[in-house]
């Protein structure tokens, strides 16, 4: 059984649709990478899973059990985290304090300030400055370590190269690895296919709201994925 | 000489206005929530004193340790049931919640206690002073209530900063919607924020009973001296809040002094200076969210 299903969900933003019976599953311990051009509905799914949007039509279920019902806040506890798209760190807490609120669920499991850490070594030596004050790369760093400490089953990136520069991507990516080695299921969403090839085990490519594409990144030709990524 | 006496005077007044302001900064910085009823539930929790004192003989520094359980049980009431409901609404409904809570306060306690001034007599406490120089003395009581207000802006600061709850709120200030992304529920924060400020505004309650005469209106001048107290001193910034306080105190005291009819005017002027020249105030918090 999938660790999370969704199952044909329509979402809306008021009279707007954003995604139209949308499926997808992941297996525990898988990455999936969603990938898209703008406006294809990717952040709009991951926040729908995460319980920030509530869909219209269809079921959310992790580990069996629908989400539907459950506050984003609760989902957390379960072991959903989410790094937003934006990255959306606490402007006046420390990067430090901004991983510690990451820890607010008390979830057991691998990840403390330590072992975040060792991860992202760029991290320990900016622990103090102000969420504000840090640059791109490090607030997106910090980003993913505050969803870490949260200890989750399911990790979901929102677009975590955007507006960084291609060696911090690369820096940030090389440690997905020491995250998937602990088991963590990885939902991934990129605009960045070269990126998102790279480290997913599937990918699915979104147009308009609906999948169009899917498959492991080995089988999928660059033809087919600009067709499916441009709707051409 | 008597200016410098004007200067203590008002800076110890400015203890119990920090008291004040406290939870109104708290509210606002936590859920951006602008509590119109914070003076009103201040004289509520002046009467609630009064009548412990008098019903119960309780000392008046005793009825302090009942009042503030019971206020911060009413504020995470007035948060978990109507407050919170009102947040979701759009900006106005809750600035028109509390300002009808307050009206409906004002004359529930007009009901019960008719309009007469009332105090709560600390006996001889009112009149003992500290004699600094032969010009200065400084009375035991504003003295006290000077301290105990930088000691709970002092505890509260350090709450916000070392705890994980504190840390929580913070958090919640800066950004709800990735606070609840990290599994912090902001309802129960804000119900807890409103508990606080409303132990607080218990706390202060009562020393205004103890400090002046009060009636049922009484909440609306306090409600003004804490909203100054808080622009004056910066939003966002419990020290700035204190600090603020202060001036405003000082401000009055000295404008007594100049003017004995009208000292109050004074630091409404001061306020009104800052913003017109420093609309953030004079210790804003740095980081702008």
């Amino acid at each position: 059984m999938a660790l999370l299903e969704v199952d044909a969900i329509d979402v809306f933003y008021g009279d707007f649709q954003a995604l139209y019976g949308l499926s997808l599953q992941v297996a525990e311990g898988e990455t999936l990478a969603v990938i898209g051009a703008n406006g294809a509905g990717k952040s709009t799914l991951l926040k729908t899973i995460a319980g920030l949007n509530q869909p219209g039509v269809g079921d959310i279920r992790f580990d069996g059990t629908s989400l539907s019902a459950l506050a984003a806040h609760r989902r957390v506890a379960l072991g959903i985290a989410l790094t937003p798209e934006g990255r959306r760190i606490f402007p006046s807490l420390t990067l430090e304090e901004n991983l510690r609120v990451g820890a607010h669920t008390k979830r057991p499991g691998p990840w403390n300030l330590k072992s975040v850490y060792d991860a992202f070594p760029l991290l320990a030596d900016r622990r103090s400055r102000l969420g504000t004050n840090a640059s791109g790369g490090e607030q997106q760093t910090a980003a993913i370590g505050r969803a870490l400490m949260s200890n989750p089953r399911l990790l979901l990136l929102d677009e975590v190269s955007l507006g960084l520069a291609p060696v911090v991507v690369e820096q940030i990516y090389a440690a997905l690895p020491s995250i998937t080695a602990q088991g963590t299921t990885v939902l991934v969403v990129e605009q960045d296919v070269n990126q998102a090839m790279k480290v997913a085990d599937r990918v699915q490519c979104l147009l308009e709201g609906r999948t169009v594409l899917e498959g492991p990144p080995s089988v999928l030709s660059r033809d087919q994925i600009a067709s499916a990524y441009f709707g051409i | 000489m008597e200016w410098g006496n004007a200067v203590v005077q008002g800076l110890l007044l400015g203890g119990l206005y920090a008291l004040l302001a406290a939870g109104l900064s708290l509210m606002f910085g936590v859920m951006r929530l602008v509590n119109l009823a914070h003076g009103a539930l201040a004289i509520v929790a002046a009467y609630l004193g009064l009548i412990l004192v008098q019903k119960t003989g309780m000392p008046p520094f005793a009825s302090i340790i009942v009042v503030i359980p019971l206020m911060a049980a009413l504020g995470w009431l007035l948060q978990s049931t109507l407050l919170n409901r009102a947040l979701t609404q759009q900006a106005l409904a809750p600035i028109l919640v509390t300002f009808g809570l307050a009206v409906i306060i004002q004359n529930a306690l007009l009901e019960v206690f008719t309009a007469d001034n009332k105090s709560i007599q600390i006996g001889d406490l009112a009149g003992a002073s500290i004699q600094l120089t032969p010009d200065i003395a400084i009375g035991v009581f504003p003295l006290i209530t000077f301290v105990v207000g930088v000691l709970v802006i002092a505890a509260l600061q350090q709450y916000l900063a070392r705890t994980t709850t504190g840390r929580a709120m913070r958090a919640t200030s800066d950004d709800r919607e990735a606070a609840t992304l990290m599994g912090i529920n902001h309802r129960r924060i804000n119900s807890l924020a409103t508990a606080i400020a409303l132990g607080i505004v218990g706390l202060a309650g009562v020393f205004i009973g103890m400090r002046t005469q009060f009636n049922p209106y009484s909440g609306d001048v306090f409600l003004i001296f804490a909203f100054e107290a808080v622009i004056i001193g910066g939003l966002g910034s419990l020290w700035g809040t204190l600090a603020g306080g202060m001036i405003l105190g000082i401000s009055q005291a000295v404008g007594a002094q100049a003017f004995p009819s009208s000292g109050v005017l004074l630091g409404h002027l001061v306020f009104l200076a800052v913003l017109a020249f420093r609309p953030t105030g004079l210790f804003p918090k740095v980081v702008n969210g």
